[in-house]
């Protein structure tokens, strides 16, 4: 919560994602149509995307389904990502930040973005069935 | 049996590693510091999901992030978990048989769910990721990655 995070999302944002398609080759899949080369706009663009909506989620953890409707919808109907990747994304925005915030990533905060990113991902999975 | 020596029985698959591949776990490996590294790691897994704790009844006071974080006992298990992750990263062409009696003793002894292998290895990148800071850069984070994984197979092979 403490991180400085919302000024750095493009660079964050892309840099997890880049983590995410180095590590995990199954997540490339659903961004065929994207240039995924370190720092390119594309990974900028939507590691921003990704990472603002996050933030829009973390101002309404109380009603986090509401916040989120709009983007489950677009997840169960539109992109329908296996609900494996959601896992594999969470991991990789949890390096970046441990990387870039040694001392803040303590192992409280690792658990606090574990079980919120994980609630987001639950609520964009919800509608899948 | 004479039919034996017409068809010897195919080579394992081994694992594939790149030069880079290789260099990055054994760079990183000089590193880590088997006891802080390990407490680390052992206390981010019994504090992220706090559900894995149910494998350490006997290890005292794990009521929170403080408690889990000085408990000895993590500290010393952690030490060993990571001291066996750093023989299969010595021997990382046959990392199968250098896990194999732990992937027996956690099947059949200790009754381990092998999803918790997966949990400990993503804490173990966590902890590197913050030892290294940008060191730890996505190639490394990789090779790092498919160490993981393949540790964790090795010790879930003899699930069954």
């Amino acid at each position: 919560d403490a991180l400085p995070i919302s000024s750095h999302k493009e660079a964050y944002g892309a840099e997890a994602l880049f983590r995410l398609f180095s590590s995990f080759g199954q997540s490339k899949t659903y961004f065929s149509h994207f240039d995924l080369s370190q720092g390119s706009a594309d990974l900028k663009r939507h590691g921003a995307k990704v990472l603002g909506a996050l933030g829009e989620a973390a101002s309404h953890l109380d009603n986090l389904d509401q916040a989120l409707s709009k983007l489950s919808d677009l997840h169960a109907y539109n992109l329908r990502v296996d609900p494996a990747n959601f896992q594999l994304l969470s991991h990789s925005i949890q390096v970046t930040l441990a990387a870039h915030f040694p001392a803040d990533f303590t192992p409280e905060a690792q658990s606090a973005w574990d079980k919120f990113i994980s609630a987001v991902s639950g609520v964009l999975t919800s509608k899948y069935r | 049996r004479s039919s034996d020596l017409k068809h010897p029985a195919p080579k394992a698959k081994m694992v594939h590693w790149t030069a880079e591949e290789k260099a990055a776990i054994h760079s990183v490996w000089k590193q880590v510091d088997v006891e802080k590294d390990g407490q680390e790691t052992l206390s981010r897994v019994l504090i992220t999901y706090p559900w894995t704790q149910r494998y350490f009844s006997s290890f005292g006071d794990l009521s929170n992030a403080a408690a889990i974080c000085n408990n000895p006992k993590v500290k010393a298990h952690g030490k060993k978990v990571l001291a066996a992750l750093g023989g299969a990263a010595q021997h990382l062409d046959n990392i199968k048989s250098t896990l194999a009696h732990l992937s027996e003793l956690h099947a059949d002894t200790l009754h381990v769910d092998p999803e918790n292998f997966k949990l400990l290895g993503q804490c173990l990148v966590i902890v590197l990721a913050r030892k290294l800071g940008a060191a730890f850069t996505p190639e490394v984070h990789g090779a790092w990655e498919k160490f993981v994984a393949v540790s964790c197979a090795a010790l879930s092979k003899h699930y069954n």
